[in-house]
């Protein structure tokens, strides 16, 4: 590392990372209006087509996110009691966790893709409007929300490496703080993803 | 600003708090599965409610956070609440 003395402020930089958390919640949540809203419409059709999703995929995804959560809030506890060695495999277990939520998205899109549902696609366009709603929120929110697992995913590959270099130490660590911060913001996301699309059938 | 001692949150506290977590998820599922018309929505999106408030309280520190944090972060939801209600209110009486 140089021996030169570098700015940092770290209060700083975490409520300009929870600044944007806000602007995610705020766009998510615009999201949640719409499937509120067009829900009361279509209340049946939106009960009908909620079956044809795969709530043991969705259910095994909820444990994972939420397992990698505590695994990743934990590797901050391990980087201030100076362990990096345990922080940096606990974000190793978070980055395994969010390969394994990727894998079974693709089978669960898979399935749905084998069956013709895929936006834009004839077998989707000759359903009902409530059914189109429904599945165009699903793939919409879904895929919105995969992006930020990537989005998460890369950041913890990152913040792992400056782990391991050092460049993350028991003195600085918000790098790690705010790769954290977001990716519970994605695990936040899914706990109301996973009831509002893959439960209330 | 003064330089606060970081809290140190246990390891154990967080496996509690996992432990919880899935608890409250297996009572989701459940519930859910079980026909109670539209009270299974309430019911799976209070303890959605219940998750996220512990996922942003324990994991995200917001409990050890200064007041200026917290305002905001109960301001934005609170600013996502009433875009929620105005907005069914417009649409149940059109």
């Amino acid at each position: 590392m140089s021996g030169k003395e570098l700015h940092s402020d770290a209060e700083g930089a975490k409520l300009g990372m929870w600044i944007f958390i806000f602007t995610e919640i705020l766009l998510f949540g615009g999201l949640f209006i719409v499937y509120s809203v067009m829900r009361s419409k279509y209340p049946l059709e939106f009960h009908g087509a909620a079956t044809f999703l795969n709530a043991i995929l969705g259910a095994t995804n909820t444990v994972i996110l939420l397992a990698s959560s505590a695994a990743v809030a934990m590797s901050l506890t391990a980087i201030q009691k100076n362990d990096s060695k345990l922080a940096g495999r606990l974000v190793l277990i978070t980055i395994a966790c969010a390969l394994i939520f990727l894998v079974n998205k693709y089978f669960e899109w898979g399935a749905k893709f084998h069956h013709g549902l895929y936006p834009g696609s004839d077998v989707m366009l000759e359903l009902s409007r409530g059914y189109l709603l429904f599945f165009s929120l699903y793939f919409f929110m879904t895929g919105l929300h995969a992006l930020h697992i990537i989005i998460g995913l890369t950041i913890l590959v990152v913040v792992y490496f400056k782990i391991r270099s050092g460049e993350i130490n028991q003195k600085r660590f918000v790098l790690l703080e705010n790769g954290a911060l977001y990716w519970h913001l994605v695990d936040l996301i899914w706990i109301f993803l996973f009831p509002l699309l893959y439960l209330i059938t | 600003m003064e330089e606060k001692e970081h809290k140190l949150f246990p390891y154990e506290g967080y496996g509690k708090i996992l432990i919880i977590l899935l608890l409250l998820t297996t009572v989701t599922i459940s519930v859910t599965s079980i026909d109670l018309a539209w009270w299974s929505v309430v019911i799976a999106l209070l303890i959605a409610c219940v998750k996220g408030g512990i996922v942003i309280m324990y994991f995200m520190h917001l409990k050890f956070e200064n007041t200026l944090l917290k305002v905001l972060v109960f301001g934005v939801i609170g600013l996502f609440a009433a875009v929620l209600i105005i907005t069914f209110i417009d649409y149940l009486n059109r």
